[in-house]
């Protein structure tokens, strides 16, 4: 993820002090036109969704060996949006991930081997084994990690965007949520307050068609999307399998989120096309329903527009989806190694001793990484 | 005066008919015997219980940038009972916020900024509206800590407890629904200074803290409060009264119900204040149980499950050869709290309820 010296010298430098003082220098794409995406964060991208993909599958087959405690979560077919989304962030900006978002993990810094190991209940799991499966977020990475009350986040996410408005800092919140969150009372005191206090954050809902069993039609009467212009703000409906489409819409939030703009509701659709959990044979939906979103595969999309319009060859693609295969299987053995916690710690950290920031996340897009990574 | 989502508050005059409501009553009984709580009066000597508390918030707010208020009504208002009357002015918009009457977004709002590196002091409008922002408290905050290593330094002020027909949605004292959820701390001063020591220290300690504050000591307790810096530790009970023949161990209200009927009894009797009901103070309970040999627990909450039960169980497990007579509890019965004045009695402990026990335990 190094930067490239042309990009560079298009990009523009922007200033933004942070809560404890210090001064970043942030380079940033040049926005003049087109995504600022460069040709490494096309294979980024990829990289990334593949890797959300391969993880999950490895995942999937390690429940279904027992090695996996509980059930077993996944957000095949939405890989685009979480990375997509993700990938517009910067270090020192704040992410609430929820349970179809592995990808966003990954664009934070998260490697594999951490995310399969939570998933079997390992020390070396991004929670130690105090939670299960998705249930993360790296604090170093500047992460909250969700709870199983799903809309429950979108009120954190606020939070932490009251705390840069407070402090005048030019930093954004993003947070996930599906579109069976929008039913509950939460989310709308969520949407209610950011807009209110013109918060900046970014909320992406990933309408995937399905709250467990239940379908939109029977979710909501009005399109949610519909409802950010009733709380004072824009809401954006995207296709939620173009990549590059969620990409230019979160970018576009997090910039009017930083310029004091206030927040935006992202709408991504995109269809689960897994069971709610690995127990749910997903008898509910409509045989035909699953034909049509198979054929807006977001990778095989992907793939095939790098090819057709930004000059990959079929090699490239190729040995990015064979070197992230070859990543995650080193990472599954890494997970598989990692011990099982020491029951003594069960008991342990329910309360802190003192409080520490958060760290920022790896933030890859072109020329945003984490400071140390840049001074590296 | 009433708050939260489950009422409406009508619009315009707040002088209208309409507008007032019983809360508004032991209000105005209130102020005839003790001076309104004012930023004037706020800065040490001898303060109200509120006063004290808007003065320890006061204190804090002065030397922490990062700390926050963030409730309905509490800015240009000054909060329903002027906690933070004067506060917007001194400290601006930015630190005092005017919430919307939605206490999940209160709560979970506060959950981020404090993960940020905020410091927020949540009000509830009273501390029943706690249900309606439960599952951020439960859920999120206590939790967040032990899953992922994240403090959330935030407190909830939480203006509990009855004897003023408040109601059954204007009069509860929910602290033991916070007991049963590791993570959160729970503080009940009893006394205006332990109220400013308790909250400067609830508000500089890194985990989420229900702050109870009883809304029957806020006007009728007044007393000397140190000036300027003031903290009380979180988790050390306070002997409020010394006495060798029973130990009341109580907290909140029922503290100066113990103490009132102690004087009128003239017996031997120690009061122990508990201050903090998580951590809890073992070791105090323990050794006044001990030096006594007989225990009366009292508050004002419901009897099952409840802090006294919690006492009870502690006391029997670890002091029971040292008990000369049964662990006895003064508390609410199960019951929600009524509105009409003999019915909320009938329910709420009373001081002669409180010498009746005293005197029953003593003559064991």
């Amino acid at each position: 993820m190094k930067r490239s010296d042309g990009a560079v010298a298009s990009a523009q430098v922007r200033e933004r002090k942070r809560g404890n003082g210090a001064v970043h220098d942030l380079p940033r794409p040049n926005d003049a036109g087109g995504t600022g995406l460069l040709r490494e964060d096309r294979a980024n991208l990829l990289r990334f969704m593949a890797m959300m993909r391969a993880a999950e599958e490895r995942g999937l087959t390690l429940y279904r060996q027992g090695k996996v405690p509980g059930s077993f979560y996944d957000g095949c077919g939405q890989e685009a949006i979480s990375v997509g989304a993700a990938y517009a962030l910067a270090p020192e900006d704040r992410m609430c991930i929820l349970h179809r978002d592995l990808g966003a993990h990954f664009v934070r810094g998260v490697t594999p081997d951490r995310y399969l190991a939570n998933y079997m209940g390992r020390s070396g799991g991004v929670t130690g084994g105090k939670d299960g499966n998705v249930h993360f977020g790296d604090r170093e990475l500047g992460c909250i990690g969700m709870v199983s009350m799903l809309p429950d986040m979108a009120l954190v996410a606020a939070g932490m965007a009251m705390a840069f408005k407070a402090r005048g800092e030019r930093r954004v919140a993003m947070t996930f949520f599906g579109e069976g969150s929008t039913a509950n009372g939460q989310w709308h005191e969520a949407m209610n307050l950011a807009g209110v206090h013109r918060l900046p954050a970014v909320f992406v809902l990933e309408n995937n068609q399905f709250a467990y069993s239940t379908p939109n039609h029977l979710e909501f009467a009005v399109d949610p999307i519909e409802r950010a212009r009733s709380y004072g703000f824009p809401g954006v409906n995207v296709d939620g399998n173009d990549v590059e489409s969620v990409f230019e819409a979160a970018r576009k939030a997090v910039d009017r989120a930083r310029e004091g703009g206030g927040p935006t509701l992202i709408e991504a659709q995109t269809m689960r096309m897994h069971g709610h959990g690995a127990h749910d044979d997903m008898s509910y939906v409509p045989p035909e329903m699953f034909e049509e979103w198979s054929a807006r595969d977001p990778i095989d999309r992907y793939e095939e527009r790098l090819q057709a319009e930004h000059g990959f060859t079929a090699e490239e693609v190729a040995s990015i989806r064979d070197e992230v295969k070859t990543y995650v299987d080193e990472c599954a053995k890494k997970a598989l190694d990692s011990p099982m916690p020491d029951p003594g710690e069960a008991t342990e950290g329910v309360f802190a001793d003192e409080w520490r920031p958060l760290g920022d996340g790896q933030a890859p897009w072109s020329r945003w990484s984490a400071p140390e990574r840049r001074a590296a | 005066m009433s708050g939260g989502v489950a009422e409406a508050r009508p619009d315009g005059d707040p002088a209208a008919p309409g507008r007032g409501s019983s809360m508004e009553e032991p209000e105005a009984k209130a102020e005839g015997k003790v001076s309104e709580a004012g930023a004037e009066e706020a800065a040490g000597g001898v303060l109200t219980y509120l006063a004290a508390i808007s003065d320890g918030l006061r204190e804090e707010m002065r030397r922490d940038p990062s700390v926050i208020c963030f409730g309905e009504d509490i800015g240009a208002f000054g909060g329903a009972f002027k906690v933070t009357d004067g506060f917007a002015e001194e400290f601006g918009a930015s630190r005092v916020i005017d919430a919307p009457l939605a206490e999940n977004a209160i709560i979970g709002a506060a959950v981020g900024a404090a993960a940020e590196g905020l410091r927020p002091v949540c009000e509830m409008q009273f501390a029943d509206f706690i249900a309606c922002g439960f599952d951020q408290l439960v859920n999120v905050a206590a939790k967040l800590h032990y899953r992922q290593g994240v403090a959330v330094p935030m407190v909830v002020r939480l203006p509990s407890g009855g004897g003023f027909s408040g109601g059954p949605f204007h009069s509860q004292n929910p602290e033991a629904w916070f007991l049963q959820a590791p993570g959160l701390k729970v503080v009940a001063p009893a006394f205006a200074d332990d109220a400013k020591g308790l909250l400067a220290s609830a508000i500089r300690d890194p985990n989420p803290v229900c702050f109870l504050e009883h809304k029957g000591l806020y006007r009728n307790v007044k007393g000397e409060v140190p000036e300027g810096e003031h903290t009380v530790p979180l988790g050390e009970a306070r002997v409020a009264r010394e006495g060798g023949e029973l130990t009341v161990i109580a907290y909140g209200s029922a503290v100066h119900l113990a103490l009132e009927a102690t004087q009128q009894l003239g017996e031997d009797v120690e009061v122990l204040d508990l201050r903090s009901l998580c951590p809890l103070d073992t070791e105090a309970i323990l050794g006044s149980a001990r030096k006594t040999g007989k225990v009366l627990v009292a508050h004002e909450a419901t009897r099952s499950c409840g802090v006294g039960a919690e006492v009870a169980a502690l006391v029997t497990e670890q002091a029971f050869e040292d008990l000369d007579a049964p662990l006895r509890r003064l508390t609410a019965p199960d019951v929600p709290i009524p509105f009409s004045p003999p019915l909320e009695q009938a329910v709420l402990p009373q001081l002669d309820d409180m010498k009746e026990a005293i005197d029953e335990l003593l003559r064991y």
